[in-house]
Formats: structure tokens, sequence, C-alpha cells
């Protein structure tokens, strides 16, 4: 329905201490960059990085509460959902990732 | 006026304040011929909102912004009003009050407001020069004039008053101690677990506090000098301000024979036991309570209106009461009950010590009694609604504590969403108790469509502005106008100040972090939003030199990866040239980069540089490196930071030429590089008034005649093109570089982010600018100096330090 894999692959890809607090590194997958984003709260998400407005790269925009700001054209995406706010629409698709401890975990199917 | 129609009776006001005007407003709604009105008052101004002379002192508003009935308001509805002549004296029998000046007024109906006098104790000093109370205008006169010569204040009395009090001195630059009786501060309305947190926030916004101390004299013997603790403490103060309490006026009544306890004594028709005689407001008292907030008061004038204009129904019962401070990013509240008191009490108690929040409810039969809440009240009003609707909670008590958003389990509150729902009966407006059927009869009656319209015709929002969003949202529901883009425009939607406040607010409060900003100036979103972050960074380095440090998570991507992000996410690599020079070595370096990174397209910008367009991502620190290690550093294309320095060829080979152009570009290009601006800023150098470097289109442009340099401020090129004004024509190459400096660091310090030159030249104005950086030649040098120092730390190449930076490189996922 939103892109979420069923049959995980638990891949280490990162330590939360390599991304800046409200920062992002991508992460080079088979499908494509993938952007983790690490929220003030030390939440983590994995949106793909690419904007649904224009493709912009959304690892490089500003992060403020739970949302990233793309750097193109100032779209706000919800980094849970992965939805454009209004009154822009489009989605972007999400990646499981979860935090062990200090260990990034990203869903890549096997 | 003086066409006294025979038939109309004569109603008398003494005191020409909140209750009493109050009064006459709900009065004259009801019927606005009945009576013949005359208003006695003794201070000398038209009617105005005691409570906002709090936000006066701090600075946050005028004078002029706080009066309620301008004159010609009374001229309108034709009241006579008499200011700076107390009434000294009624005569019940002859039914006639009499003034200072000897004027004498008869009346049918006489309706007593005088309000209340500060509470002073009989302290040896009381009558020192340098020692007010906080209730009028002309105490706050005193204050702000004493705050502009002298530099340290002590606050007697650590209430609601005392504190405002203070923390308005704090604002306008003096150092405050608060000397106050009890333990904690607001005993009477916060708990000691929330009054301890007050003092700690107050502690470190740099107020010192003096509790369990009692004050036993004022000191000095020419003017105060400080106080005298009866413990032997001692505190040295160049002015010193009761506001320990308020004592009801009750002269008046007393000498002409009405009940007088602690206020003259009212019914709940709101009549004395003289029945041609009403009292409303702070001087009365009404079943043993007297009053010292106004939204008693504003139900006492509804009643005693009602019964002015002959409705015998109408009658008062005190509603309950809930307190705010007012202090910019303190957030307090307060309601009912602020401990259990009986056995069958109970108490929810929830604290977050990290972000300093903490909140209480106090329970009895699964109703909220009381409500204590500090570091974050949004919810104080819905608790405080569910507390006067007497709500069953049983069923949302597991989640009560966390507030409305948890207790509806709808998650957010949307402001227009809670607002639609409410009844038309429910109240919007604490401070001025007007509800939603009020407002929203006013939005289409009267077409408003700005907050300021809502506020001068229902007075909701106008005092402590808490209900701000409420009347936002009623006025979107109603009207569909988004009025938070009217009025003094905020920063973004994180915040409601606008810029000038914000940058007037760092540098007045000394705030040193964004995180501390937001704090203090009490953001609505913990961590703002891609519009306000930028901007304070840029605020707090520019107001910090050397001190800040820089948060990279708060700049644009172009500033964080030092290079010009492009439509396809490749970026754009222009180094720096120094007044548009270069030589066989540089362009040789460039043309080896493009071909080792295989860079698709070149080009010479507008401002004399090369373009090297479409670089990955991972290869920038490379590039980078590559013409580091050939001498050339960033050239900031990418930043609201100077950017180029444009030089035609000048005297040096042009034949027109009058000057070297290109030197004097150098040098320009040389002192302000690195610097960070509130938008871009472009200079240039024409070596004569052909003009051909177009330095009439820049923020600084340099013009060389034959006698000198012609200055020219304020001018770009884009979407809005403007043309520059000329500043000034000075002499030498040093004068052009002095004034340089000077015009771009009062541009620094004053503009608002994301402005150009061009719109802060005319927002302020030419002459503005040239009194500071022309006439005023100690300032300039001052500007200058300022400048020169910030760069000492900005002038370090980005490029440089990005070689071992990983952020550049994309992850590779472990096996
Ligand atoms: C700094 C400050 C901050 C406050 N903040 C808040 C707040 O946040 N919330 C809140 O609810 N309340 C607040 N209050 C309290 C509120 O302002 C008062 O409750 C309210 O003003 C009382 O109205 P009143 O008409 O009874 O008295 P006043 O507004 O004081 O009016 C009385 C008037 O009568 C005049 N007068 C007195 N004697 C005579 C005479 N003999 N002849 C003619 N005129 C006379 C006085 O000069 C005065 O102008 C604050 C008060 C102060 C001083
Ligand atoms: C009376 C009018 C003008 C005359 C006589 C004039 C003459 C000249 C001369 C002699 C040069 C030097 C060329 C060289 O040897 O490098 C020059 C350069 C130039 N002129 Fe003009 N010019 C005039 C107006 C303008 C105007 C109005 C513009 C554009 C707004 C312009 C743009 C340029 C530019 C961009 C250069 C190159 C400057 C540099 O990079 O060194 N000129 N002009
Ligand atoms: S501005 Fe004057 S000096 Fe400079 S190139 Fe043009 S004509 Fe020559
Ligand atoms: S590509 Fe993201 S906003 Fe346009």
């Amino acid at each position: 329905m939103d892109g979420i894999i069923v049959s995980n692959a638990w891949v280490e890809v990162a330590r939360l201490s390599d991304i800046p607090r409200l920062g992002s590194r991508v992460v080079g997958t088979p499908k494509g960059d993938v952007a983790i984003f690490r929220t003030s709260d030390d939440q983590v998400f994995a949106l793909d990085d690419h904007c649904p407005h224009k493709g912009g790269p959304l690892s490089q925009g500003i992060v403020h509460g739970h949302n990233v700001t793309c750097p193109l054209h100032n779209w706000v995406i919800d980094l849970n959902s992965g939805e454009a706010q209004a009154p822009d629409i489009g989605c972007v698709k999400r990646t499981p990732v979860r935090l062990e401890g200090d260990r990034i975990l990203l869903a890549l199917k096997a | 006026m003086n066409m006294l129609s025979p038939q109309r009776q004569r109603l008398v006001v003494i005191g020409n304040g909140m209750a009493g005007m109050r009064t006459v407003s709900e009065l004259l709604a009801r019927t606005p011929h009945r009576y013949d009105i005359t208003v006695f008052g003794a201070e000398p101004h038209p009617n105005y909102d005691r409570i906002a002379l709090s936000s006066v002192l701090a600075g946050e508003k005028t004078l002029d912004e706080i009066v309620i009935n301008s004159r010609a308001w009374y001229d309108e509805n034709h009241i006579r009003l008499i200011t700076s002549d107390p009434v000294v004296g009624i005569d019940r029998v002859a039914r006639t009050v009499t003034s200072q000046s000897g004027l004498v007024a008869p009346y049918d109906k006489l309706l007593l407001a005088t309000g209340s006098k500060p509470l002073v104790p009989p302290l040896p000093g009381l009558t020192l020069p340098g020692v007010c109370t906080f209730r009028d205008i002309a105490d706050v006169n005193q204050m702000i004039t004493a705050s502009e010569t002298q530099h340290r204040a002590v606050v007697i009395g650590g209430g609601l008053l005392g504190l405002e009090a203070a923390w308005g001195l704090k604002r306008r630059g003096m150092s405050v101690a608060v000397v106050h009786l009890m333990p904690t501060l607001m005993e009477r309305q916060l708990d000691v677990a929330a009054g301890t947190l007050l003092q700690r926030d107050l502690d470190e916004r740099g107020i010192a506090f003096f509790t369990n101390g009692q004050t036993e004299e004022i000191t000095g013997t020419e003017r105060a000098t400080g106080v005298k603790l009866s413990d032997g403490r001692e505190v040295p103060a160049d002015i010193v301000v009761v506001a320990i309490g308020i004592r009801p006026n009750v002269d008046l009544g007393r000498a002409c024979g009405l009940e007088v306890n602690r206020g003259i004594v009212v019914g709940d028709d709101m009549a004395t036991a003289d029945p041609s005689i009403f009292g409303v407001g702070e001087c009365i008292e009404h079943r043993g309570q007297v009053f010292g907030l106004v939204l008693p008061i504003w139900e006492q004038a509804k009643v005693c209106a009602a019964r002015l204009a002959g409705d015998e129904d109408a009658t008062y019962v005190t509603p309950p009461l809930s307190t705010k401070l007012k202090i910019t990013g303190i957030d307090v509240f307060s309601a009912g009950a602020l401990a259990a008191a009986a056995e069958e009490d109970e108490e929810l108690i929830y604290q977050d010590k990290k972000r300093g929040t903490y909140r209480k409810l106090v329970l009895r039969d699964n109703r909220i009694v009381g409500a204590v809440l500090y570091g974050e009240v949004k919810d104080g009003p819905w608790y405080f609604q569910q507390m006067r609707d007497g709500a069953d909670i049983e069923a949302i008590r597991d989640r009560l504590i966390l507030g409305e958003a948890a207790a509806s389990l709808t998650g957010t509150v949307d402001p227009t969403a809670k607002v639609a729902a409410l009844a038309d009966s429910a109240e919007i407006c604490g401070c001025n108790g007007v509800c939603k059927g009020t407002i929203t009869a006013k939005i289409n009656e009267l077409k408003l469509t700005t907050l300021d319209g809502v506020r001068a015709h229902t007075k909701a929002s106008a005092s402590c502005g808490s209900c701000t969003p409420l009347v936002e949202g009623l006025l979107l529901l109603t009207a569909g106008v988004d009025a938070k883009a009217a009025g003094p425009k905020p920063m973004c939607k994180c915040t409601s100040h606008g810029h000038a406040f914000v940058r007037r607010a760092i540098v007045a409060e000394a705030m040193k972090t964004i995180p501390e900003v937001m704090h203090r100036l009490g953001w609505l979103r913990p961590d703002g939003c891609h519009s306000c972050r930028p901007a304070l960074n840029y605020y707090l380095l520019c107001a910090w030199p050397g001190e800040y440090v820089d948060d990279a998570q708060s700049r644009f991507v172009n500033e964080r990866n030092h290079a010009n992000i492009q439509k396809d996410g490749t970026y754009s690599v222009i180094p720096r040239m120094w007044g548009g020079q270069t030589n066989p070595r540089e362009l040789r370096a460039i043309a080896d980069v493009a071909d080792k990174f295989g860079i698709p397209e070149m080009k010479v910008t507008g401002g004399q540089r090369i373009d090297l367009l479409g670089v990955k991502r991972e290869d920038l620190p490379a590039v980078w490196a590559d013409l580091n290690a050939a001498g050339m550093v960033s050239g900031h294309a990418y930043g609201k930071a100077l950017r180029t320095v444009k030089t035609c060829v000048g005297s040096t080979w042009c034949r027109f030429g009058t000057q070297d152009s290109t030197s004097m570009g150098v040098a320009l290009e040389r002192m302000t590089w690195g610097s960070w601006h509130p938008h871009k800023v472009k200079l240039a150098v024409s070596g004569c008034p052909r003009n051909c470097a177009e330095a009439t289109i820049k923020d600084f442009g340099v013009i060389a005649v034959d006698s000198g340099w012609e200055l020219h401020v304020g001018g770009n090129g884009g979407i809005h093109l403007r043309g520059t004004d000329l500043l000034c024509k000075v002499e030498t190459p040093d004068e052009v570089l002095e004034y340089c400096g000077a015009f771009l660091q009062l541009y620094r310090e004053e503009a608002y982010y994301l402005d150009r030159t061009a719109p802060y030249v005319e927002r302020v104005g030419l002459d503005y600018v040239k009194a500071l950086v022309v006439e005023n030649a100690e300032n300039r040098r001052a500007l200058y100096d300022r400048f020169l120092h910030a760069q000492t730390f900005s002038q370090h190449d980005p490029w440089a330090a990005q070689n071992e930076n990983t952020t550049f490189k994309t992850l590779v996922p472990a096996e």
C-alpha cells in the first residue's frame, strides 16, 4: 500500500553518531539513494533521497520537528509518513529503519 | 453637548479607569441616549489598558498603543471628560460631586470606579526620590527615565506585579534584584514546585532574588541608595520599586458615609447602600471579596450597565479566576486550588526536568478544582474550561495530565478546528471577557479582516495576547482571512515575533544559542523551521563574533555544502578571483579540474568569475582540494555573504580611467571576503563615470572620478531592479575601505534576514544611513572596527576545511 517491504533483511548502515542531530546521511542501496534523518529527539527516519516535486535531494534539506524541507523549492515532507505537507501533494517512499543501541539498521530486501 | 435634554438622567463616573469606562461602554451599547455622562479622571490621560503597562515597561508596546478609548471617542459619544481633576467630595443629599478644581457636577446616578492604590508598608525612606510604585503611566515613565541614567533597581515584592516590573527594568538594561517576603515567588498563584522553577528561570535571565526577605528600610539621605533587610542583608539600588500589593481606594466612599470594609460594599446589583450610587472594579467589596484582576471586573461592568439601563434582574456572581504572568518566554498558568486541601482531594503531577515543564492538577470528586502549569501552558485554558464546566474527568483521567491533545485522542489540536468546535458562549479572551459569539458577530457586522480590527472592536486579544491563535482561527472561519499574514509580520509560523524584535532581544538579553532564543522568546515549535533557523543562526553569528558556534544544520544546503545546488542535485563551483583578475596558472588549474572530474559545463558569470557546473556532491571536496592547491579559495557564490567585487580595467589600461579601479576592487574584496550577511552582497568599482562595472546596481558601488571616489549604496539587479543612492564622495582608497566596512556592518547589524541592502535602505531611509555612516565619524569608525573584528573570525576558506569531511560521501550498507 505504501511500499513497506514485508520480508526484511536488517542491515547496519551507520552509527547514530555518524549523523548530526537535525541532519541526514545518504546510503547507497541497490534501489537508489536512501536518506537517513536524525531528529532532535534522536529518532531516525529513512526516505528515498528524492523529492516528490522535482526530485530534489531531501538529505540536503533542513530538518525540523519530524519534517524535512526540500532544498530545491521548500516542500515540507513529513518524515513519518513521507507525505508532503499541504498545500503540496506527493509522497516519498519510506524504508523501515530502526535503532539498536547506537546502530542504525535499514530493512533492505535481500 | 450643552443641549441637555431635560428628560435625560445625569450619570457621573468617578475614575476614568478600566472598570469605569468598561461600564460606560457596556451602557452605551445597551442604551446610547439614556444618560448625559460626565467622567472625572485623576490622571491626565484618556482611558488606557493598565494591564499593558507591563508591556510598555518592557519596551514591547508604546503608550499610544495601549489607549483604549481616545478623546475622540468621548466626543463622539457626547461624554464630558474631565482629566487631571480628581473628585474630592460627594454630597449625597444635594446629589453633587465636587472636584479639586472646584467643579460641581450634579448626578442622578453616580458610579464609583476609583480603583486601588499601591500598598506601601510604613518603611523609613519611602519618600526619598528614586522610590516608586507600579500602578499608572506616571510610574512607568518614572521607571523608564530612571533606567536611562541609572543602573541598579530593587523591586520589593515577588508577586505578579513585582516580577513584571523586574522583568521590564531588566529588559531596559538595569541590573535588577527582587526582595520577596516569602520563601517562593508568586506563592498565591503557584505551588512551591512551580514557584521554584520560575525563580530558576528568572535567575538565569539575570534577575537576583532575596527571598525570605523582610525589608526594614530604604536607605539613603538625598535619594534612595538601596534597601536593608531585617536579617542584615543590604541590597544597593538607584531606584526602588514597591510592588507588594494593592489596597482598594475607598476614601470618597468612606467620607460620604457609605458602608466600607476592605472595599466599598456593594450588593449583587452593584449598588451601594445608597441606591443611586454604584461601584465597580478594585474599589469595591462584594460578598467579602475584593478584586485585583480584570475578568471579574468585566462581569461587574456588565451587570452594573444592565442595572443602569433599567434591567432589574441582572445579578453579579464572581466567576472562577485564572492568572498568567506576562513575561515573554516564561509561561505560567494558574487557576483555582494550588494543592489538595481536603482528605478526598487528589493531586496529579507531571514534571519534565529536561524541558523545564511542570503541571499539577488538583482533583475533587473526579473534577478539576485547581491547575498550576509551568513552562508549557497551552492546555491552561482547556483545563480551566473543564474546571468551570465541572466536567467529570473519570474517563480521561489516565491521560488528563498530558493535556487536551492526549485526552481528546486526536493527537494534535489545531486552533482553528478547536475554535470551530466551541459554543458561541465559550470565552475566547479571558483578559477582556469576550466570548466567541461576540467576536464572530463583530467580524460579520463590520466586515473585519485583521487581528487589529478585531482587537479594536471587541477588545479580544488586545491585552495579554495569549488567545491570539484562537482569534486568528475565528477570522479564518468567519471571514476566511489569514490574519497571521497581516500586522507586524512574524518571522515565521514558529513565533509571533518579528525580525526586529528578535534581533534586539538577542543582543539585549545576551542570548547565545538557537535553543536559548527559541526557549526564551516562546517559540511555538521546538526546533523551528527552515525559515527561522537560518535567520537565527545569522543573527547570533552577527551578534557574537568569535563566540557563537555556527550551526551547520541551520544553514541552507548551499552554505552547508559550500557550493550552489542545481536543479538536478549537482552543484556549481566558483572559485574566487579577486576583483575579477585571474592568470594563466589559475586558468590552467580550473581547466585541469574540469577535465579530471568530467565537469560538463563552464561559464563566465555576471560577477566576472568562472563557473564549473554539474559537480557531483561526492566530488566536491576533491575539486576544492585541487583548486586550493592552485591558490584559489571559495568564491562564496552560494552564500548570504560577500559574493564578488566586479571591477573594470580602470586607469591602468583604459584611456578614460581616472583611478586604478581594479586595485581598489581587489583591496575591497580582500577586506570583505568571507563576511556573512542577511542576504547576498555584491560590490563593484568602475574607473570612471562610464561605469563599465555597473557599480550603480550593486549593494555597494564605487565610481572613480578625477578628484576621488563616489560611493553608492542600496542597488541591485534581479526582479526588482533598483539603482543605487549616492552616499557621499571620498578622496582616498583608505576612506573607501572604511566607508564600505561601516556601511556593510550597519546592514549586517540591522537588516532583516533575506532583505538585501535595497529594501534595507528603503526601510530605514538614506538619511539615516548617511547620519550613521557619513556624518558621524566616530560611529563610522566604530562600525568599521566591528566589521574588521568580525572578519578576523570569518576569513577562513571553508573549502580548505572539508577534505576530511565524510558528510559528502554516500554510506555503503554493511553486509
Ligand atoms: C502593571 C499592572 C499589570 C496588571 N496586569 C494584569 C493582568 O495581567 N491581568 C489582570 O487581570 N489584571 C492585571 N492588572 C490589574 C488590572 O489592571 C486592574 O484590576 C484594573 O485596572 C482595575 O480597574 P479599576 O477601574 O478598578 O481601576 P483603575 O484601572 O486603576 O482605574 C481607576 C482610575 O480612577 C482614578 N481615580 C482614583 N480616584 C479618583 C478620584 N477621586 N477622582 C477621579 N479619578 C480617580 C485613578 O486615577 C484611575 O485612573 C494589572 C495592573 C497593573 C498595575
Ligand atoms: C560612454 C560610454 C562608454 C564608453 C566610452 C566605454 C568604454 C569602455 C572601454 C574603453 C572599455 C575598456 C575595454 C578594455 O580595453 O578592456 C570598456 C569596458 C567595458 N565596458 Fe564600457 N564604456 C561605456 C559604457 C559602458 C556601459 C554603459 C556598460 C554596461 C552597462 C559598459 C560595459 C563594459 C564592460 C562590461 C567592460 C569590460 C570591463 C572589464 O571587465 O574590464 N560600458 N568600456
Ligand atoms: S568605467 Fe571608465 S575606466 Fe572603467 S573601463 Fe569603463 S570607460 Fe574605462
Ligand atoms: S524538488 Fe523538492 S521542492 Fe521541488
